[in-house]
């Protein structure tokens, strides 16, 4: 694996790849073990947007692998202030490093990024494009809490057309045979590209307008964030986003095994009670970024 | 057909594009981006033998190459070029969709890093799965109606 772009990029034997390696790294990723992997290895880590857990959690991840950190958080800290394009802060930054960590507002940076680097680049989200370490997190967390990676019934609900992780985790949930439900409300609903795809995989279930329609029979329910800016009328957003709360009463009514999965950060689509129960995995679904992107440090700068 | 019945007149040395899809002639010479002073024949919805209507058109001492045919395949698949020496067809070959495009469209997407400043060509692919679907190397988004982002 040179460069990590996008999911379409990986084939489900690489994603397997990472995800065993990751697997190992945990007790690492939890500080129960250290290791010397990458030491003198540097990687840069450069966001031109903001970002919480994808950025910290590759801090994290290089850090627990014996290796060192530089960049930036926020364009307005780096030389696109002055006018300096991405290709010349690429150029420049990759021969100081020996891999990039990219965040950009644009779509297909992270591709431009791969053109122009000498040193592999990790695509950290473009704009509303890929965000392929998202869905390998997902991938991993589903894996590790369910036992298998096929055969389950997953029902992502929420905003499925302009949330950016969505997409790509309903085509690697298919390759892998699950089925997916697509609960969204109207003029959110997932874009037939990717409706398309499951259909003609054979994957897709139901697509409806409210999760109580599908939670009996969803083993994961992945909940995304209703954006308000999608919402010209503010009571309109409100009447919708009182359809997609997860609280425990809903969860109740799904299989006890079922888990809630949620990419963070949520607004209030998921209340704090649901927190403490079992079901909730959100948390450590956001933990396991560190062991799957110091898989995919280790995977890309060449060490196993 | 008599002479003096012809529409258009015959060429002696040249190209014919043939059964273009009926109005997107037009679009065929943007994406072929020929000057404006070379001598050519348009020819718009005129009766195809074949039924219905196509558009035709016809350069006066130009030979497209294989290259150039092909992106006639963006705009009409369908399209068949003759190459005329003497008045007669000495090459005929169909276009063949290419499988990438490079620095010809603009991606539709103004968000996409290709339409920024940067020192970028733009690059589409063919995609595999679907008939005549164009993807943005860069922001993985379709293309539609091709002929609206060539770049001119």
């Amino acid at each position: 694996m040179q460069h990590v772009i996008s999911i379409h990029d990986i084939s489900v034997e690489e994603i397997i790849d990472v995800l065993d390696r990751a697997e190992k790294l945990l007790p690492i990723a939890r500080g129960e073990a250290t290791t010397d992997l990458l030491r003198g290895k540097v990687l840069a880590s450069i966001f031109f947007e903001p970002s919480t857990r994808t950025r910290l959690s590759f801090e994290t991840a290089m850090n627990r692998l014996g290796g060192g950190v530089v960049g930036f958080a926020g364009a307005e800290a780096s030389s696109v202030v002055k006018g300096e394009t991405l290709a010349d802060t690429i150029r420049m930054v990759s021969g100081y490093t020996d891999a990039i960590v990219v965040r950009h507002p644009r779509e297909g940076a992270a591709r431009l990024a791969a053109e122009l680097s000498d040193v592999p680049i990790l695509n950290a989200g473009d704009g509303a494009g890929q965000h392929p370490t998202q869905t390998l997190l997902d991938l991993f967390t589903i894996r590790k809490e369910m036992g298998r990676l096929e055969g389950l019934n997953i029902s992502l609900t929420g905003d499925l057309r302009y949330g950016r992780t969505v997409h790509s985790l309903a085509i690697a949930l298919a390759k892998f045979g699950n089925t997916i439900n697509l609960v969204s409300p109207q003029g959110l609903e997932m874009p037939s590209e990717v409706v398309g795809f499951l259909k003609k995989s054979g994957m897709f279930g139901t697509a409806c307008h409210s999760p109580e329609e599908v939670i009996e029979e969803t083993d994961i329910l992945y909940v995304t964030r209703i954006q308000k800016e999608r919402f010209p009328d503010p009571v309109e957003y409100e009447k919708v986003a009182g359809l997609y709360r997860v609280d425990p009463e809903l969860i109740s009514c799904g299989p006890e095994d079922m888990i809630v999965m949620h990419p963070l950060p949520r607004v209030n689509e998921i209340t704090p009670e649901v927190d403490a129960m079992p079901q909730a995995k959100y948390f450590t679904q956001a933990f396991n970024g560190v062991p799957v992107r110091m898989a995919l440090l280790s995977m890309v700068m060449g060490e196993n | 057909m008599p002479e003096k019945y012809m529409k258009v007149e015959r060429i002696k040395h040249g190209t014919v594009i043939d059964h273009i899809l009926p109005t997107k002639a037009f679009d065929v010479l943007r994406v072929l981006k020929l000057s404006q002073d070379r001598s050519m024949s348009i020819l718009i919805n005129t009766n195809s033998q074949k039924g219905g209507k196509k558009d035709i058109l016809k350069f006066e001492n130009l030979e497209l190459t294989g290259e150039q045919a092909n992106l006639v395949a963006l705009i009409s698949p369908q399209a068949t070029v003759n190459i005329i020496a003497d008045g007669k067809v000495v090459k005929k070959f169909n276009t063949e969709a290419p499988g990438v495009v490079r620095g010809i469209l603009t991606c539709s997407n103004p968000n996409c890093i290709s339409n920024q400043n940067e020192p970028i060509v733009s690059e589409f692919r063919l995609s595999p799965d679907e008939n005549h679907r164009y993807v943005c190397t860069y922001c993985e988004r379709d293309i539609v109606d091709l002929a609206k982002y060539v770049r001119l």
